[in-house]
C-alpha cells in the first residue's frame, strides 16, 4: 500500500479555494445595535485609559450620546419605510429589520436612556469622604463591611462599568426581537442577560442582600437558557435549520425541497411539540409569567433600584418581542397547540400576580408582583394571534416601560439612615410631608392600575379589545376581575401615603438631581400623554403590526 | 452508529444537569450541572448536524461553547463575591429576602 493510499484514510486533498463570498451586511439598517455596542466598547476602554475622576462623566456623556443616536437612527429606518414597505431580512438572514423590531428598538432605547439617567444619579445618598455617590458600590470585589470596602469608599471609587454594562445590555435587547434565526436569538439572550446579573450585584446599600439576589438570578437564568438552547436544538434536529423562515415553512409543511434526513424528521412531532415549549418557557422565564416567575420579587427587591427598573421595563419589552417573533413567525402553523397553553398561563399569571401582591409589604415586591400580573395583561394581547393583537402589545409595553422606571425612580427617592426605605409601613403619610412626590407616585400606581386617562387604561383596553376579537372573551373576564384585585393594592398604597398620619420617625424624601427628575417627570409625561391623547401612538403600534419572514 | 443513540445520550445528559440543579445544594455543584446542560445541548446540535448533513449545528455548537465560558466568568464571578461575604456556598443560606 503506498503511502498515498494510506494517507486518504485520514486526509483529503484540499481543495484550493478560490473565493469566499464576503457576506453582504447592511450596516445602516443595524446602526441602531451597532452605535450601541460600539459606545460599550468605548466604555470599556474608558475603564481601561480614563483618569478615575473623570470617568463617570465620561461615561455618561458616551452612553447618552449612544442611546439618542441609536434611537435618531431608529427613527430614520422607520421614516425610510423600513417598518412598513421596505420591511426586510438583513445581515444574511440574522437580523430582520420590520415594524415591531423598529418600534420595540425605540422603546427599549428610549427606556434605556431613562434608565441611564437613574443610574448616573448622585444625589440621593449622603456625601461619603467627600465624594458624591451613585447607588452602586465602591468596589464590587470588596468584602461588605470590609476594611477594604471602607478603604475604597474613601479613596471616592465608583463602580462607572455599569454603563458599559448597561449598554451591552442594551445592545443584546435590541438585537433579540429582531432576531431571525434561533443562533442569533440565543446570543442575543445571553448578551442582555449577563450583564443584568452583574448588575443586580453592585447595590451600594443592603449588599449582601443584592449579592444573593444576583446569585439566584444568575442560576435560574442560565437554568431557563439552558433550556431553551435544548429547545433550539431539538428544533434545529427537527427542521434542519434554525431560520425563522426556513423553520416555519418546514412546521406548516409548504417547505419545497424535502432531502430525506429532513423527511425523517419532519415527521417526528415530539421534538417540534418539546422544542418550542422548551423555547417558549425560556421566554416566559424572562418576561416573569407564573409558573416561571419565582425569581421575580427576590431579584427586584435585591437589585439596586436604578437597575430593577430597567431590568422591570427593557427585559419585558425584548423578551415580549421575541416571544411575539417567535409565536407569530416560526409557530404559526403550530397556534392550535400553543394557544390554549399561552391562555391557560396568560391566566394563571394574571390572577396570581395579582392575588399574591395583596400580602406584600415591601414596596419593590409588591411592584414586582405588579410587574407579573402585567405580564399576564400582554400575554392576553398575544394570544389574540391578529394584527391588532400585536399592534396592542406594542403599545401596552411602551406605555408600561415609561410608568415603570418611573415608579421605580420614585422609589430611590423614600430614604432613612439605612438607605432607601422600600417597607411599606415606613411610606405611611408620605402624600403630607412630601405631597408632590406622593402625587407623582400616585399617577404611577393609577397606571398600573389602569385608571381612565392614564396610559395604562389605554394600553389595557387595547389589549383587552385584541383579545375579545381574537375570540378569547372568557380570557378578557378574568383580565378584568384581576384588574379589579390589582386595583385593590394599588389604592391601598394611595390611601396609605395619602389619609394616615406621618410616623415621627419616618423616611425623608430625597431632593434629586435633574437627572432622575427628568426620568420621573418623562414618566408622568407619557403617562399622562398615552392616556389622554393616545391615538397617534395607537396608530403608530398599528402601522408597525407587521413581521417580516 | 446511528445518530439517534447520540439523542437519547444528549437527553439523558441534560436530564442529569437538571435533576442536579434542582437538589443539589452547593452553588459551584448547581452551577456545573447547569454546564452540563449546556454541553447535553451541543451534543445534541451535534448529532443533529449530523444526521442533516448540513454545518449548522456544529457551528452553534461553538457558539454555545462561547457563551458558556462567558457564562462562566460571570457566574463565578458573582458566587465568589458571595462566598467571600458569607463563607457559604450553600443555595439554602442565602435567605434574606423571604415573603
Amino acid at each position: 500500500m503506498s503511502a498515498t493510499a494510506v494517507h486518504s484514510l485520514w486526509t483529503t486533498a484540499a481543495d484550493p479555494i478560490d473565493k469566499i463570498d464576503a457576506p453582504n451586511i447592511e450596516y445602516g439598517q443595524l446602526a441602531p445595535t451597532l452605535i450601541v455596542i460600539g459606545a460599550a466598547v468605548i466604555g470599556v476602554l474608558i475603564e481601561a485609559f480614563v483618569p478615575r475622576k473623570s470617568r463617570y462623566y465620561a461615561q455618561l456623556f458616551v452612553s447618552v450620546v449612544a442611546l439618542a443616536a441609536a434611537f435618531a437612527a431608529v427613527v430614520a429606518l422607520a421614516a425610510g419605510g423600513y417598518g412598513t414597505t421596505k420591511a426586510r431580512i438583513a445581515a444574511m438572514g440574522a437580523i430582520a429589520v420590520d415594524g415591531p423590531a423598529l418600534f420595540l428598538q425605540g422603546t427599549i432605547l428610549l427606556a434605556g436612556l431613562v434608565a441611564i439617567f437613574t443610574f448616573a444619579e448622585r444625589k440621593l445618598d449622603p456625601v461619603a469622604h467627600g465624594n458624591r455617590v451613585d447607588s452602586f458600590v465602591a468596589q464590587a470585589g470588596a468584602v461588605p463591611g470590609s476594611e477594604g470596602e471602607q478603604a475604597a469608599t474613601k479613596a471616592g471609587f465608583a463602580t462607572t462599568e455599569v454603563f458599559p454594562l448597561a449598554l451591552f445590555a442594551i445592545g443584546g435587547m435590541l438585537v433579540f426581537p429582531s432576531a431571525n434565526d434561533l443562533l442569533t436569538f440565543f446570543i442575543a439572550l445571553e448578551v442582555f442577560s449577563l450583564p443584568l446579573y452583574l448588575l443586580c450585584a453592585l447595590a451600594r446599600r443592603k449588599r449582601l442582600m443584592s449579592q444573593e439576589a444576583a446569585v439566584k438570578y444568575f442560576l435560574l437564568g442560565a437554568f431557563a437558557s439552558a433550556f431553551t438552547l435544548f429547545g433550539i436544538a431539538l428544533i434545529y434536529g427537527y427542521a434542519g435549520s434554525v431560520s425563522y423562515g426556513t423553520v416555519a415553512k418546514v412546521v406548516d409543511g409548504t417547505i419545497t425541497t424535502v432531502d430525506p434526513a429532513l423527511a425523517g424528521t419532519m415527521g417526528n412531532d415530539a421534538l417540534l411539540l418539546i422544542g418550542s415549549a422548551m423555547i417558549v418557557m425560556g421566554l416566559l422565564f424572562k418576561v416573569g409569567a407564573v409558573p416561571f416567575h419565582m425569581w421575580t420579587p427576590d431579584v427586584y427587591q435585591g437589585a439596586p433600584t436604578p437597575v430593577t427598573g430597567f431590568m422591570a421595563a427593557a427585559t419585558k419589552v425584548a423578551a415580549f418581542g421575541a416571544l411575539l417573533r417567535l409565536l407569530y413567525v416560526v409557530l404559526p402553523g403550530l397556534r392550535w397547540d400553543w394557544r390554549p397553553v399561552m391562555y391557560g398561563v396568560a391566566v394563571i399569571t394574571m390572577l396570581g400576580g395579582a392575588i399574591v401582591a395583596i400580602t406584600q409589604t415591601d414596596i419593590k415586591r409588591l411592584l414586582a408582583y405588579s410587574s407579573i400580573a402585567h405580564a399576564g395583561f400582554i400575554l392576553a394581547g398575544v394570544i389574540a394571534t391578529t394584527k391588532d393583537g400585536v399592534s396592542s402589545v406594542l403599545f401596552y409595553l411602551g406605555a408600561y416601560s415609561f410608568v415603570t422606571i418611573g415608579a421605580f425612580a420614585v422609589v430611590t427617592l423614600v430614604r432613612d439612615a439605612g438607605g432607601e426605605a422600600t417597607h411599606l409601613s415606613k411610606w405611611a403619610g408620605l402624600g403630607r410631608r412630601s405631597p408632590l412626590v406622593a402625587a407623582v407616585f400616585a399617577v404611577f400606581l393609577l397606571a398600573f392600575a389602569g385608571i381612565p386617562l392614564t396610559s395604562g387604561f389605554s394600553g389595557k383596553f387595547a389589549v383587552f379589545k385584541a383579545a375579545a376579537e381574537g375570540g378569547a372573551g372568557a380570557l378578557v373576564v378574568v383580565g378584568v376581575i384581576s384588574s379589579a384585585i390589582a386595583a385593590f393594592f394599588y389604592i391601598r398604597v394611595i390611601v396609605l401615603m395619602f389619609f394616615s398620619e406621618p410616623k415621627a420617625d419616618g423616611p425623608t424624601v430625597a431632593v434629586p438631581s435633574p437627572l432622575t427628575m427628568t426620568a420621573i417627570g418623562l414618566g408622568v409625561a407619557v403617562t399622562l400623554v398615552l392616556g389622554v391623547a393616545p391615538q397617534y401612538f395607537l396608530d403608530l403600534a398599528s402601522q408597525s403590526g407587521v413581521f417580516v419572514r | 452508529m446511528n445518530p439517534v443513540n447520540y439523542l437519547y445520550l444528549a437527553a439523558l445528559l441534560f436530564a442529569i444537569g437538571a435533576t442536579g440543579v434542582l437538589i443539589r445544594r452547593n452553588v459551584i455543584v448547581v452551577f456545573m450541572c447547569v454546564e452540563l446542560m449546556l454541553n447535553a445541548c451541543n451534543l445534541a446540535f451535534v448529532a443533529f448536524a449530523r444526521l442533516h448533513g448540513n454545518l449548522d449545528g456544529q457551528i452553534i455548537a461553538f457558539f454555545t461553547m462561547v457563551v458558556a465560558a462567558a457564562e462562566v466568568v460571570v457566574g463565578l464571578a458573582i458566587i465568589v463575591s458571595l462566598f467571600r461575604s458569607r463563607h457559604s456556598a450553600s443555595v439554602d443560606d442565602a435567605s434574606l429576602m423571604k415573603l
